[in-house]
């Protein structure tokens, strides 16, 4: 943490200058300075970091330009919406990337399986701001389709089947939102607030949507070579124990361990869907307090994310040695 | 013929007002801007959005048609007493959103908080004294004769002085004014205005509804809630409003007007703008930039047409001079020059027809593809042998790099607060001066001490005419001296959903007076 505070401040010389954000065109100079002094920005840089670092201790990471507020209070009202759409986006990728991957991995020349594993691939090469235009163009917006002559019976079928409605919500988390506690307001009780999350959260778990279909697969097909898996065959278990008990058991530590990792990762990625989305999470604040160079927000945000990795793997650690026991924590003896 | 044509819709539109007298305010509208207020203190920070929300919430003394004329809001009337004061006359029976009603004496809070507000104080500088005459009436001074001062009272939108004073029970002063940190008025509003705010979550979504005891009761707006989401994202904006998510959005970036045109349920509006975009050659950096025949073929090489056609797709005005029509200072005879022989001929003329290599800085983020006309410029100017270093920064590191005069070549886009050309002058073509403030933004180090002179004349001549005529002959000398380039003033455009009226309430300034909206 301490590392990330530090290159968290290294960096904010080259983000400009707030105060551009913060006055008009016509303020003079002077002014400009009088203000600047107020802020401290005319400190050198080791006493500013000093004065951030003994406030930091105290859990004080120090007040906002554009909001006005402390830093952590205004993540605090931010992060509830990134970790929804984190939520959502894992919920989907769990209950999907599992039974492909496994099915996948049970009947590897079925076309079914050729054709999930090709569009993984696609899934995985396209970038996901292009994958959120496209599902805004046809799922809210609605397009219409053309291409086949209109007077023939099949024509005008292929066209209406091409053709979409739209209607889902293309941004922002709606106006019915269920207050849960503190700043938490959930879009998950409403069904307003469910069709807001469909898009962000589709287009969220189309990254890492193709590469946990595939590492669920690789993993199941390798068990499946195992020597004891063999044996439960040759021992005459059905498939169905086989491959669900026995195998997927052992494919999913892994996959834990990765998933763990990734899901930090994946609320490094809401800055992406969040702006096209409008989302008013972390990941857009994050954007336009680096527009604004709210210096403060700045190393706040970098400091909260960090410190969600942190606990993040420690939980991965712990729950992979809930799973696996042959794995011990240290501390305890072998 | 033009003002004439002004009078007859005028006179039509009051016509029509009766009929709309009783709409009964029971809309939703759902807008989309790219951002939305950084406070609600709208002395805080002078910004087209705090002017946004100001026209939303508060009235102003007067404001501007759509044809840059002045039409009474809170001031019913105004007449000049002398040469430096006018006196004008209060509407009477104004409720603000608290209840309490408007007087003289909310104006005269206004006028002081303005005085010592960091960005406004600039624009009223020429105002010396406030007279309280009675309730209703009360004077403006100025210390010279002053022919913007109705240009300025439009910036005037009377606070309700007694919500406004005191202390809060933290015991911090109500009427104080912070840039940074929470202020009583950063967080609480009451004005005049059509709409109070309900709600606000800052850059999420921002409420209103509409104010019952509203003064203006012959406004047809027929909006009753208005809720204002922030959406940054150029597509996304766009896409909210072609799925139906809302009704009105601005502004629409030049690549999404077809897409607009060809929804069949929108309605796009575009008007040509008044903020200039221009590069400053600087004269301090460059030797060659000196020379008034280097500067112009620098001018005859780049070519604003194709500029204003290719990269801005037709949604920008070309330029030859700073002040857009419908200014004083606007000279109709100036026309954008681009003749790349004659900019060869004149860099022969002047020496240096093997060309010099020069360095040119660019924002990325500020302007409509701003990024983009410097590279165009930058490839025109390599046909008069001007070989150009180009670097484009992120707006928050271009503009200290601006106040340092970092580049040779440098672009900025100017708007004139008080809608008047002098504001342009002053701050881009007068020699530079720390103390005064003149020439802030004058990168280019040009310096002309007699057009600085018959600015300062025309700034305090009253006579409309004769200042006109003194504006346009600085217009005729900043271009053939070349003091500057200009390229375009950028267009504004707005979206709607059809059954939104928009196009009545816009205006060149941006501030659109949904006040007055109505939907179908």
């Amino acid at each position: 943490m301490f590392v990330i505070s530090v290159i968290a401040f290294a960096i904010q010389d080259g983000l400009g200058d707030p105060l551009q954000e913060m006055v008009g065109m016509s303020v003079s100079q002077e002014e400009r300075e009088v203000l600047r002094d107020e802020l401290g920005l005319n400190d050198p840089v080791l006493v500013q970091y000093l004065r951030f670092a003994g406030n930091a201790l105290q859990g004080d990471l120090g007040d906002s330009y554009f909001y006005s507020k402390p830093t952590l209070e205004v993540i605090a009202e931010h992060l509830p919406a990134t970790l929804e759409l984190v939520i959502g986006a894992s919920l989907m990728i769990m209950l999907l990337s599992v039974p492909i991957g496994v099915y996948a991995a049970i009947r590897p020349q079925a076309w079914l399986s050729k054709f999930f594993m090709g569009v993984s691939t696609v899934g995985i090469s396209i970038p996901v701001f292009l994958t959120a235009i496209v599902l805004i163009q046809i799922f809210s917006i609605g397009v219409t389709v053309a291409w086949f002559p209109a007077d023939t019976g099949w024509g005008q079928w292929l066209n209406g089947a091409l053709s979409t409605e739209g209607g889902l919500p293309s941004y922002g988390r709606g106006d019915d939102l269920t207050h849960l506690f503190g700043t938490w307001y959930s879009g998950f009780f409403t069904r307003e607030g469910l069709m807001h999350l469909v898009l962000p959260c589709v287009s969220l778990a189309s990254i890492m949507l193709p590469l946990f279909i595939r590492l669920v697969r690789a993993e199941m097909m390798e068990v499946l070579q195992s020597d004891y898996i063999r044996y439960a065959r040759a021992k005459g278990l059905s498939a169905g124990r086989v491959n669900f008990l026995h195998a997927l058991k052992n494919t999913m530590l892994p996959v834990i361990t990765v998933g763990g990792v990734q899901i930090g990762i994946m609320v490094a990625y809401t800055i992406l869907t969040e702006t096209v989305f409008q989302w008013p999470g972390v990941g857009l604040m994050f954007l336009e307090a680096i527009t604004r160079s709210d210096i403060p927000l700045i190393v706040a945000y970098l400091m909260v994310v960090g410190l969600i990795f942190v606990i993040t793997n420690t939980l991965v650690d712990l729950v992979y040695g809930l799973v696996n026991p042959t794995v011990k924590l240290t501390g305890k003896k072998a | 013929m033009k003002k004439l044509l002004a009078a007859l819709v005028g006179t039509l539109a009051l016509a029509s007002a009766p009929v709309a007298l009783s709409a009964e305010a029971t809309k939703e509208l759902k807008m989309a801007y790219d951002a939305d207020p950084v406070t609600l203190d709208i002395h805080e920070q002078l910004s087209g959005g705090i002017l946004q929300l100001s026209h939303m919430s508060f009235d102003p003394l007067v404001r501007w048609t759509k044809d840059l004329e002045f039409e009474p809001r809170l001031a019913k009337s105004w007449e000049r007493v002398d040469e430096n004061t006018m006196r004008f006359k209060l509407r009477e029976g104004v409720k603000f959103h608290s209840g309490n009603e408007l007087t003289s004496d909310d104006v005269k809070f206004t006028y002081e908080r303005l005085k010592k507000s960091q960005d406004f104080k600039a624009i009223f500088k020429p105002f010396s004294g406030f007279n309280i005459i009675d309730d209703y009436t009360f004077e403006l001074v100025t210390s010279k004769p002053f022919p913007l001062l109705l240009n300025t009272a439009t910036y005037l939108f009377p606070l309700d002085s007694e919500f406004y004073s005191g202390e809060t029970e933290a015991g911090k002063k109500k009427d104080a004014i912070l840039k940074h940190g929470n202020s009583f008025a950063s967080d609480n509003l009451s004005g005049t205005g059509p709409f109070k705010v309900v709600s606000r979550q800052q850059g999420v979504r921002m409420e209103f509804e509409r104010f019952a005891d509203y003064w203006d009761e012959e406004s047809p707006g027929n909006v009753k809630n208005v809720v204002l989401t922030p959406i940054k994202e150029n597509n996304t904006r766009i896409s909210a409003l072609l799925s139906g998510g809302v009704d009105f959005v601005a502004p629409v970036p030049p690549t999404d007007l077809d897409r607009i045109r060809r929804d069949r349920n929108s309605e796009l509006v575009t008007i040509s703008g008044t903020r200039i975009i221009l590069f400053h050659l600087n004269q301090n950096r460059v030797e060659a930039f000196k020379d008034p025949r280097v500067r112009q073929a620098v001018a005859y090489a780049i070519n604003q047409e194709g500029i204003a056609a290719k990269i801005m797709k037709g949604f920008a005005t070309p330029a030859a001079q700073l002040s857009p029509a419908g200014y004083q200072g606007h000279n109709e005879s100036l026309e954008p020059r681009h003749d790349v022989k004659k900019a060869q001929e004149l860099m022969k003329e002047a020496g240096y027809e093997d060309g010099f290599t020069i360095t040119m800085m660019a924002p990325n983020n500020r302007y409509v593809n701003d990024d983009k006309i410097a590279q165009a410029a930058a490839a025109m100017l390599a046909r008069i042998n001007i070989k150009v270093d180009l670097k484009t920064l992120p707006k928050a590191q271009y503009w200290p790099a601006f106040d340092d005069r970092a580049g040779d070549m440098m672009l900025i886009g100017w708007h004139s607060d008080t809608e008047d050309s002098a504001n342009f002058y002053e701050f881009l073509t007068f020699c530079t001066e720390a103390d005064s403030g003149a020439g802030q933004y004058n990168a280019g180090n040009y310096c002309n001490p007699e057009l600085d002179v018959l600015v300062a004349k025309a700034s305090v001549e009253t006579d409309l005419d004769k200042r006109a005529a003194m504006l346009q002959e600085v217009e005729q000398r900043l271009y053939d001296d070349a003091a500057f380039v200009p390229l375009h003033w950028q267009d504004l455009a707005w979206a709607s959903k059809k059954n939104v009226k928009i196009e009545p309430v816009l205006n060149v300034m941006n501030f659109p007076y949904l006040g007055d909206l109505v939907i179908e």
